[in-house]
């Protein structure tokens, strides 16, 4: 069974059907990709999976329980965070405050404290700003917190939304290894990215999304080596 | 001779000074409600001035009804105004949570008229004579030239123990940090866990208690009252929120004093009549030249 499973999904805003029955599953361990075109869904995909926005239809599954209905304060809970595009960190809080409030849905006091100084261990710069307001931080910074931010909340399963955006070259590389990471210490990765190279290098499998349709899905090696997928999306 | 007269009027003027932080203590509170309602669902609920009147009644009748004594009193205040405020939120703000601005602004306004007719019905429009909720004898400084009553000082007392536990509250505690999570950007605050609607309904209560305990302190300041007796101050603190600048609770406590003092030294000094359009004359200026307020952070969209 598959630990995310997306089926039928339709997301409409007023009049406007943005997704138009899409159907997915994350398996445990994987990292997915979903990749497209500005404007193609991405976004208010994870928005309807994470519990941000309203389902027109269809159903999303979560570890076997029908989470369709769920605010998203509940699904994280369940222990699905998301990190969302823009990073959205609480500029005005400090940076351990905005990690605290990662934690916001745990009660496990003592282990929070081991998860703190996993994340300080994955970040160090964060931990060097602890107490420096987050609106503060360069944009690569701001991603890192909203990174570390979702994993305090210990989840099993995390989406990412755009990670890669107006980052340097560098940083570009510094989230992709770093999401590596992630998914290397067993947190399952739903990612959604502009850079479909990046995003494809990483991935398990992946799918492809156009105007709210998923159009192609398989393996990363073989949407890799897809003629039409080379042409539209790695600039080939 | 001219020493003596110059000493008494410094001495008129602390009085006036210091009944003008006493009424200002008293925006202060009031303006704290609107500051942090409107920080967390960035609406302005106006019919907060009327959640007072409601508290000065529910003092009223628990002290001449039941005979209760005047802590219980406003004990009793805090939790009529507290309920009040959950019940305002659930019935008639909620429902209009992705509606516009202006429609939850009517909403509010006639929220606001409803509470006012609701008690000229039970209560009648005649003025009640309100019995101070503070037992304690004024003091007098300076060979009885300063003379400062017990409500002002239980005022400015409350006022700051108010500060205080609030500003611990927001900073330390986890209720208190989604507060500021939800004020700053609700989506992300959903994302970490947190009941949006919940924390709405938490700041909703906190704005109302805090009215009922306004609104013993200001009757007992101002001892009539009648079904509009909230509705003036309540204006008034709404000009000290955004004076101070809304959203801030800081500016509420310091857009409450100023207002307070410039209103009393107003009608002291200038004119009586005049005090309040030099108060909105004030705010006015305050606005054309700093338009966030005194404190009022800058709103600046990172995109």
């Amino acid at each position: 069974m598959a630990m995310l499973e997306v089926k039928d999904l339709e997301v409409t805003y007023g009049v406007i059907k943005a997704i138009k029955g899409v159907s997915f599953e994350v398996n445990e361990g994987e990292v997915i990709s979903l990749i497209g075109a500005n404007g193609a869904g991405k976004t208010t995909i994870l928005h309807a999976v994470s519990g941000l926005l309203g389902k027109a239809g269809g159903t999303v599954t979560y570890e076997g329980q029908d989470i369709t209905a769920y605010p998203a304060h509940k699904i994280v809970e369940l222990g699905m965070a998301h990190v969302p595009e823009g990073r959205r960190v609480f500029a005005q809080l400090s940076v351990l405050e905005n990690l605290k409030l990662g934690a916001y849905t745990r009660k496990d006091k003592k282990e929070l404290e081991d998860t703190l100084q996993t994340v300080y261990k994955r970040f160090p710069r964060l931990e060097e700003r602890k107490n420096q307001m987050a609106g503060t931080l360069s944009g690569g910074e701001q991603q890192m917190l909203a990174m570390g931010r979702a994993l305090m909340s210990h989840p099993k399963l995390i989406l990412m939304d755009e990670p890669s955006m107006g980052l340097s070259p560098i940083l570009v590389e510094e989230i992709f290894s770093i999401i590596r990471d992630i998914s290397a210490s067993g947190t399952t990765v739903l990612l959604v990215e502009q850079n479909a190279k990046k995003a494809l290098a990483i991935a398990d499998r992946a799918y492809v999304l156009e105007t709210g349709n998923i159009i192609l899905s398989g393996s990363a090696e073989e949407l890799i080596n897809d003629e039409s997928v080379k042409k539209a999306y790695l600039g080939e | 001779m001219t020493r003596i007269a110059g000493r008494e009027k410094v001495m008129s003027f602390l009085n006036y000074l210091i009944s003008g932080l006493s009424l200002g203590s008293v925006y202060a509170i009031i303006a704290l409600g609107y500051t942090m309602v409107y920080g967390i669902a960035k609406m302005l609920n106006f019919a907060h001035g009327d959640v007072i009147m409601v508290g000065g009644f529910a003092v009223y009748m628990s002290m001449n009804a039941l005979g209760l004594n005047p802590i219980l009193a406003v004990i009793v205040s805090i939790i009529v105004c507290t309920v009040l405020g959950i019940v305002i939120e659930k019935v008639a703000y909620k429902p209009l949570r992705k509606a516009t601005p202006l429609a939850v602004l009517i909403t509010a306004i006639g929220v606001s008229y409803f509470l006012q007719n609701l008690a000229l019905l039970i209560f009648g429009s005649d003025a009640k004579l309100f019995t101070s909720v503070v037992n304690i004898k004024a003091i007098s400084l300076a060979n009885g030239q300063i003379t400062i009553t017990g409500e002002t000082i239980v005022t400015i007392v409350v006022c700051i123990i108010i500060m205080v536990v609030l500003s611990l509250f927001i900073k330390k505690t986890k209720a208190g940090q989604a507060m500021l999570a939800v004020s700053e950007d609700k989506e992300a605050a959903e994302l970490m866990g947190i009941n949006v609607n919940k924390t709405i309904s938490l700041t909703f209560a906190i704005g109302s208690g805090l009215a009922g305990i306004a609104g013993a302190l200001l009757c007992s300041a101002y001892p009539t009252l009648t079904p509009y007796t909230g509705s003036m101050p309540g204006i008034k603190a709404f000009v000290a929120a955004v004076f101070g600048g809304i959203g801030s609770i800081p500016g509420a406590l310091i857009g409450g004093l100023l207002l307070g003092v410039i209103e009393n030294l107003s009608k002291a000094y200038i004119s009586s009549q005049m005090a309040d359009a030099i108060v909105f004359s004030v705010l006015i200026i305050v606005l054309l030249v700093k338009p966030t307020g005194l404190l009022g952070k800058k709103i600046s969209e990172k995109v």
